[in-house]
């Protein structure tokens, strides 16, 4: 990969991962904010495929690789708690799930 | 006999251990026989052990039971040394306090704590005869408090009563005065001497210290405080009158064996730092002839019947004091163990009274007592005889009649101390006698209830008999000239040569201490039977009147004290209320708990919020990362 290509990637990996944290923030519905924390993830990943190519070494995608399963963990746990939250509150609203404030 | 030495003192100690932790399970019966028991072959161990002294005259006799620590080089043990000195009072001690013990237990005989009052009996005892017995001034210091500790105990042994805790409070208090002057006394001897072993102190002492330097006057004094708070002699002597709070056996035991005759131990024990330093000598003689005068002052006005006697105990301290004072150590001593024996015996007395009036102890409100019991007025008599020193027949003459004459003709002898003894005698002979005739003539005021039994006449008859013939072991030269006393003791302590010129005339001195305890008697008659009408002329005169209160409150010493330290620490330590020191750590707490309040409000349960948080963390923790 060229030097331009990779400013290119690590350029598309931040822009993914902004478009994330600011969808997790503005969101209130919690499965958008589920979504959002997923792009995230795959901006992570894509910057690891991207370093590894730099460096031409399979870290890079062993990276990828754990992250895609631990991304595949962090959704069951996830949409577990969703579902818990919304049998509750029969809302998906964020803010109205709020009961446990110090 | 010298292995048994450890039972001594063990057997209190035992008898104190089983009844606090059975005491209540057992009968009364049980308490009765171990607390008396345990100090009873404790005084049969200590009068087989003296009968062979006595044949024997060992130096002393030594027992090591074992190393108490040992702390770099410091190894005090728990080791008895028994001197004749040690053995005078070690008799005392066990020998009156097991007859106390024995009619102690009529008199508590319907109390519900009896148990608890003979473990706490037995404790007192067993830790006054640690301290007589010590053979290092750290195993001293251990007895001493044990007795500070015990007198608290028992002085406030009718606890429900508000006012018998505060006169606890205040005897502990006031001793620990005293306590702390001599416990630096002991750290300046530790530091000069590298121990404290009693002996070793004694010899190296001269070879240390030249006679009249700085240590040895500034040692002294601190000891002479530790005794003073301890026996109840000015300044430190307010706590003695109220300590008659308690069970009148305690008062005895207080009074007569234990705790007030410690200093008198513990300066006679001492007498080479004391001789060492002849400035603090002569302040012990001083401070007890002032005491005796204020004390005999105190007491002739007083109505309680045991604060007549608790007053005399002062005054008679201070006698010893006045004779350890002047050089007349084995004067000193005699006149404690005569002492012993009436002052117990007038004490055991007044329980009887008290006893048989339903704990009546005014005297205004006795009286007439004579024929209804006889035993108590005879023996009562023979007591004050022996505390008023009526001549030839009684004990307490010669011994009084000893330290009257060192107190003139001795080497420190001079004529105010002679004069002021003379002046305490007239005056104790007036109290004394007052006493007598308030409590036993006159006209019958009160119904009597309990006439005593055989346990409380028993130990009453053994005392009086002591308080009678325990003078003609030591009579004067010119009158019998018995020194077996004075024998006993010479190994220990120094002896006293009289002054030439004086001695000569040595019998008008006798007449005149004989003449001057007869006419205090006359006096008491005079005022208390003959004519009572003197006496109502000198209560109508407003200066009397203003004296007598000013007497009976003991020449305003509490009051004094309360104006001068109470008052004053209350008033600084209200100052002081809300702890300065205190406010710094109340600070911190303040502070952690505005974080509290500023960190829970951030925990509001808006998820958006923590994420933010999150973000804003880790920007700032990277940040620092790639910029420093």
């Amino acid at each position: 990969m060229t030097p331009a290509h990779m400013e290119a990637a690590l350029m598309l990996a931040g822009v993914l991962f902004m478009l994330g944290l600011i969808s997790v923030l503005i969101r209130r519905n919690i499965i958008f904010m589920l979504i959002s924390v997923e792009i995230m993830l795959n901006a992570a990943g894509l910057a690891f495929i991207v370093a590894g190519t730099k460096w031409v070494q399979p870290d890079g995608q062993v990276m990828f690789i754990f992250i895609l399963t631990m991304a595949a963990a962090e959704v069951s746990v996830g949409l577990a708690l969703i579902l818990q939250i919304y049998h509750q509150l029969k809302t998906l609203d964020s803010d109205a799930a709020n009961l446990m404030k110090g | 006999m010298e292995n048994l030495l450890w039972l001594i003192p063990a057997l209190p100690f035992l008898g104190a251990l089983l009844l606090i932790l059975f005491g209540t399970r057992l009968s009364r019966m049980l308490v009765a026989i171990l607390g008396v028991g345990s100090v009873g072959i404790s005084a049969l161990i200590t009068i087989l052990l003296g009968l062979e002294f006595l044949a024997n005259r060992p130096e002393f006799y030594h027992q090591e039971v074992w190393q108490w620590f040992n702390v770099a080089g410091f190894t005090p043990s728990i080791a008895f040394h028994i001197d004749a000195l040690s053995l005078v009072f070690v008799f005392v001690i066990t020998f009156v306090g097991a007859l106390i013990h024995l009619y102690a237990t009529a008199y508590m005989a319907e109390d519900q704590d009896f148990s608890r009052f003979f473990a706490c009996m037995n404790l007192f005892v067993g830790s006054m005869l640690m301290l007589v017995m010590a053979d290092n001034l750290l195993l001293l210091y251990l007895g001493w408090e044990g007795v500070g500790l015990c007198s608290y105990l028992l002085i406030g042994f009718w606890y429900k009563e508000p006012k018998n805790g505060y006169a606890a409070r205040k005897a502990f208090i006031i001793t620990r005065v005293g306590d702390t002057a001599m416990a630096i006394g002991l750290f300046m001897l530790f530091q000069a001497f590298g121990t404290l072993h009693i002996q070793t102190i004694l010899t190296e002492a001269p070879q240390a210290w030249s006679v009249g330097s700085q240590m040895a006057v500034i040692v002294a004094l601190l000891l002479l405080g530790g005794a003073v708070g301890k026996s109840g002699q000015l300044p430190l002597q307010t706590w003695l009158p109220d300590a008659m709070a308690g069970p009148t056996p305690v008062s005895a035991l207080i009074h007569a064996a234990t705790m007030v005759t410690a200093g008198v131990y513990l300066i006679a024990r001492m007498y080479v730092i004391f001789e060492l330093a002849p400035l603090a000598q002569t302040i012990v003689a001083i401070v007890g002839a002032v005491t005796l005068l204020l004390a005999g002052f105190s007491a002739l006005t007083q109505y309680d019947l045991k604060r007549v006697l608790a007053y005399s105990t002062i005054s008679q301290i201070g006698y010893m004091f006045l004779a350890l004072g002047v050089g007349a150590w084995s004067a000193g001593i005699f006149h404690f163990m005569i002492h012993g024996f009436f002052k117990a015996l007038l004490f055991l007395c007044a329980g009887a009274i008290i006893m048989a009036l339903h704990h009546e102890q005014d005297m205004r409100k006795m009286g007439g007592l004579r024929h209804k019991m006889p035993v108590v007025y005879w023996t009562f008599l023979i007591g004050a005889a022996s505390l008023a020193a009526l001549p030839i027949i009684t004990a307490g003459f010669y011994s009084k009649d000893q330290i009257l004459w060192y107190a003139l003709a001795g080497e420190n002898g001079n004529m105010w101390l002679y004069l002021a003894g003379l002046a305490g005698a007239f005056i104790t002979s007036i109290y004394t006698f007052r006493m007598v005739f308030m409590t036993f003539f006159g006209e019958s005021k009160t119904h009597l209830e309990h006439p005593p039994g055989k346990v409380i006449t028993i130990p009453l008859i053994i005392l009086a008999i002591l308080s009678l013939v325990g003078g003609f072991i030591e009579l004067p030269h010119n009158f019998g000239h018995v020194v077996l006393f004075s024998d006993l003791l010479a190994p220990v302590l120094p002896g006293i040569s009289a002054n030439e010129g004086l001695a000569a005339n040595e019998w008008l001195f006798q007449l005149l201490a004989a003449v001057v305890s007869l006419g205090g008697v006359f006096v008491a008659y005079l005022f208390y039977i003959k004519s009572p009408q003197l006496l109502t002329s000198i209560e109508r005169s407003e200066f009397a009147m203003a004296l007598h209160r000013f007497w009976h409150s003991g020449w305003g010493f509490d009051a004094l004290y309360d104006a001068l330290i109470v008052r004053s620490y209350v008033f600084i330590s209200k100052l002081n209320k809300r702890d300065f020191i205190d406010s710094f750590y109340t600070g911190l707490a303040r502070l952690a708990e505005g974080f509290h309040v500023m960190f829970s409000e951030t925990q509001n349960g808006v998820l958006r919020n923590y994420v933010a948080g999150i973000v804003v963390g880790a920007i700032m923790i990277l940040t620092i990362s790639l910029f420093l």
